[in-house]
């Protein structure tokens, strides 16, 4: 059998990118959360606050790892698999990605290492400003790239010269008409990432009367946070998917479901999308429903998938399921936050045990949703890189072959399951052993001096931790 | 504006961008591939400290590197990752296993070992990989139409092999020069006598790459040849430096070996340019071919002029800040 370039590269730029896409949307989270830790702190000295913060960075900093070192993986996945493309749209990307890196990842990068081992080197103030720096850089950074990744969804500002795109405005390009809703949906995103991790670890904390004042003071912090997050995350969706119905409505009717262009189109809540049959079986549908979200009106008009030929649209099945993953995930975190918001509000919120129960099993929801959401964005705009001007097949490197492609889709998938195991494995370290160890670590430092010396480690020796409790 | 020779601008910017690289990463890739011959334990950390603060943003100029050919010579990045496309993967993973060795190795202690281990391995093998890149410029890609048509393992020769254990050993000299500057007692004793050896070796790979070099190509032959008259300056030079920094390690100097062997990386580089120069990807392409639209390699340069600078400013706070010996059990809270 040959193996297909185009589908193996499809498949490892998929994972990679997926992998890559987890860290930083919860350290753009956390990295907030850690500077307004650290500002709080820095206004009013309260040691339960300083442990809080050295607890988070000390998570920060493994997921930040495995965030960079992911990303460098990305920073040349253009070139070695979609070299065509790099070189046709280089006029466009390279700067972009450029300004990602002179703005951005050198500030994150130089001012982690003050953050995670300067605390005692730096006068506070300076220390401060790090963690502000690391959570600026963090944003500044997701605008680079979501407007390089919003700029194939919607392009503006370039023409095709000779296969060529060629910049006709830099403001056009760069502040594409989709990046404004992108930028929105994902910045929330990574705070209600970061906060559902926070509440989630919080709660678990509470539930085994553990480090019970930093618990309670994150979870009061968060649960705010986020009671008003979540329901402006759907908000911020619908904007955004009412932009994709304007720019890419065949994006729109694969996630919506619908074939046909209709008049007073249903809003179709199950079905098993059939691209041979070309329509959905078991369909579960409510009229009109459909027309009134996407057109505000009950019998606007909404184009179907068979308003274009089958080799222009994308993979129905899977744009559909994803779209419905994220957004009843989106719907379960405004009932959580405000059902926390309320008990809090009544002074209930950290005795009702089946309300702490359900926050601390909420952590991975956030990372579905944010994998399920890519993959509406990234597989609905197939099959076009750059969209309705350029194909993912003329975007392959013409000297990759199939095996060439597997070998290293294997490879990845070999590094990265280590990397990922050997992080969740530390994670659940850091979490189990709590905030407990930092504070006794603090006392105990100097009569071990044979510890190993980062900041990081302060009382902090997995193993031996595991064998003392 | 005609005047200005953007391209130009361009290649000096890249220049400085890999030669930071190569100097910043250099040393803790090299404290990397040292680690398993430290004396012991606590050396090993003291090693692995020494540069936990500061790794991430000497990396971030190799990103800066790739994003900045795609920026300015597109014709590089299309061209050289598709025909390395093997190298670079290994390159890829030998970053990450060292960059997840500092905090997974933090957070642990029976399996500290293997962490160890992905540290050592990863940085050897990253440096190898580079070593490789550099040998594969000097050979050449076969490319017709601007577009890579050769083989997935056309760049491992003999050649490419000499290059890269070349860097596995100039890396690993500037890792021990730089835990001379960084240590005490017996962990800088080790590493003047690493410095020592390492030295020996990276001026015998000097002496066979830059012999071996003119001979894979007649037009680097030729350029050598006929400007004999004052390319001659260039050996000279490197042996001079060599012996200083030798005599500087004999005398327990601090400091003289690692600003020499920086200068002996310079050398090398200012070396392969010449050789090269004006090829951007050679036989055929030169940097000018290789050049993006000039729109967009002015519209990037107005940035990075003024961004460098601050860049280089904060980068210099934060080598201040963890500036003199690390000490074992001293406060890194
Ligand atoms: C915590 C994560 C999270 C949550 C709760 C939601 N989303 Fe989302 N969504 C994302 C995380 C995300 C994302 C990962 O950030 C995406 C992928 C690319 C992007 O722009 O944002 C995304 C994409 C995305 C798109 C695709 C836009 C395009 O064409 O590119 C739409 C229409 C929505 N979202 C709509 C919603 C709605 C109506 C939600 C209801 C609450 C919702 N999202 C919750
Ligand atoms: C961060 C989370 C992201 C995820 C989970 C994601 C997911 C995906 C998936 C699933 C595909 C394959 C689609 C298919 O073949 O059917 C894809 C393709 C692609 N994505 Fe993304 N993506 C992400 C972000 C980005 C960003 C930020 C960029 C650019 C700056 C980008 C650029 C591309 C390119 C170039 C391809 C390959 C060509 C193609 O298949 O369309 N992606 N991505
Ligand atoms: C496919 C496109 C992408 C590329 C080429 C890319 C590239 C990179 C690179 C090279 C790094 C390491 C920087 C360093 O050395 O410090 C990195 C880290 C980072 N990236 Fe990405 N990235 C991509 C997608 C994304 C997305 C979708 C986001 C979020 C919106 C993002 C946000 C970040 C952040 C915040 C970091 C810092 C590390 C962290 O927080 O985990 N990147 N990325």
């Amino acid at each position: 059998m040959e193996l297909d370039p185009l589908l193996l590269s499809r498949i490892q730029f998929a994972f990679v990118v997926s992998f890559h896409a987890i860290f930083p949307v919860f350290t753009i989270g956390l990295a907030a959360w850690i500077a307004v830790l650290e500002a709080l702190n820095y206004r009013r000295p309260d040691p339960v606050r300083e442990k809080l913060s050295q607890f988070w960075i000390k998570i920060f900093a493994l997921v930040f790892g495995m965030g960079v070192v992911s990303g460098i993986v990305m920073a040349f996945q253009f070139g070695t698999n979609w070299s065509n493309f790099s070189y046709a749209a280089s006029n466009f990307m390279g700067p972009v990605l450029s300004y990602e890196v002179v703005t951005a990842f050198f500030l994150e990068a130089t001012f982690l290492g003050v953050l995670l081992f300067g605390r005692d080197k730096v006068p506070r103030g300076v220390h401060l400003l790090a963690a502000c720096m690391v959570a600026l850089g963090t944003f500044i950074s997701s605008f680079w790239i979501l407007s390089a990744n919003s700029w194939f969804h919607t392009p503006a500002g370039v023409e095709l010269v000779d296969g060529h795109f060629q910049v006709t405005s830099w403001l056009q390009a760069i502040f594409n008409p989709s990046l404004p809703f992108r930028f929105a949906h994902m910045a929330l995103a990574s705070f209600i990432t970061g906060g559902f991790v926070v509440v989630a670890v919080s709660a678990w904390y509470l539930l085994r009367r553990r480090n019970p004042r930093s618990s309670r003071m994150a979870l009061k912090m968060t649960v705010v946070m986020l009671a008003v997050a979540t329901p402006l995350q759907l908000f911020v969706g619908d904007l955004h998917g009412l932009n994709t119905l304007e720019h890419q409505p065949i994006k729109v009717a694969a996630m919506e479901g619908h074939w046909e262009t209709k008049k007073g189109a249903p809003l179709v809540l199950f079905g098993l999308p059939d691209s041979e049959a070309e329509k959905n079986h078991f369909e579960v549908a409510i009229p009109y429903l459909g027309s009134l979200i996407l057109t505000h009106s009950l019998d606007g008009e909404v184009q179907g998938l068979k308003s274009v030929p089958s080799e222009d649209r994308p993979p129905v099945a899977i744009v559909f399921w994803s779209f419905r993953i994220m957004v009843a995930i989106g719907l379960v975190f405004i009932l959580l936050s405000w059902a926390a918001l309320v008990q809090m509000l009544r002074g209930r919120l950290f005795e009702s045990r089946p309300l702490l129960t359900a926050l601390s099993w909420s952590y991975p929801l956030p990372f579905i949703a944010v994998v399920a959401g890519w993959f509406v964005t990234e597989i609905g705009r197939q099959p076009w890189v750059v969209y309705g001007m350029m194909r993912v097949s003329e975007a392959l490197t013409p000297s990759l072959t199939g095996g060439m492609a597997l070998a290293t889709l294997i490879g990845y998938f070999a590094v990265y399951a280590v990397v990922f195991g050997a992080g969740v494995y530390y994670l659940r370290r850091v979490i189990l052993d709590g905030l407990e160890p930092i504070e006794s670590a603090r006392d105990s430092d100097s009569a071990r001096p044979k510890r190993p010396l980062s900041a990081l480690n302060t009382g902090f020796d997995g193993e031996a931790q595991a064998t003392r409790s | 504006m005609e005047n200005i020779d953007l391209t130009l601008i361009w290649v000096a910017i890249i220049g400085l961008a890999v030669f930071m690289y190569v100097l910043m990463d250099g040393f803790d890739l090299g404290v990397g591939v040292l680690f398993p011959f430290a004396p012991d334990d606590e050396s090993r950390d003291l090693m692995m400290n020494s540069v936990a603060p500061v790794w991430d943003g000497n990396e971030t100029w190799l990103v800066l590197g790739g994003a900045g050919l795609l920026a300015a010579f597109p014709l590089i990045y299309s061209v050289f990752l598709p025909a390395l496309y093997i190298g670079v993967f290994l390159l890829l993973a030998g970053l990450i296993f060292r960059g997840i060795a500092f905090e997974f190795r933090f957070k642990s202690t029976a399996s500290k070992h293997w962490w160890d281990k992905s540290f050592n391995i990863g940085s050897t093998v990253a440096a190898f990989a580079q070593g490789a890149v550099i040998g594969a410029y000097i050979q050449g890609f076969e490319v017709v139409d601007m577009k890579y048509v050769g083989g997935a393992f056309d760049w491992l020769t003999p050649f490419t092999v000499m290059t890269g254990l070349g860097v596995v050993t100039g890396y690993a000299l500037l890792g021990a020069t730089w835990t001379v500057l960084k240590t005490e007692g017996r962990t800088r004793d080790w590493a003047f006598r690493m410095s020592e050896r390492l030295l020996l070796g990276v001026f015998g790979f000097f002496i066979v790459v830059s012999l071996w070099t003119p001979l894979t190509k007649p037009f680097v032959y030729d350029r050598w040849m006929d400007n004999v008259a004052w390319l001659w300056v260039f050996p000279l030079f490197t042996a001079v430096v060599s012996l200083w920094v030798w005599r500087s390690i004999r005398r327990r100097h601090e400091i003289i070996p690692f600003v020499g062997s920086m200068l002996l990386f310079a050398f090398f580089y200012v070396g392969i340019l010449i050789s090269m120069w004006p090829y951007a990807v050679p036989p055929d392409y030169t940097f000018w071919d290789a050049a993006s639209d000039p729109g967009s390699q002015l519209f990037l340069l107005l940035g990075v002029l003024f961004l460098i600078p601050v860049i280089l400013a904060y980068t210099a706070f934060n080598y201040w800040v963890f500036r003199g010996k690390v000490k074992p059990g001293g406060g890194y809270h």
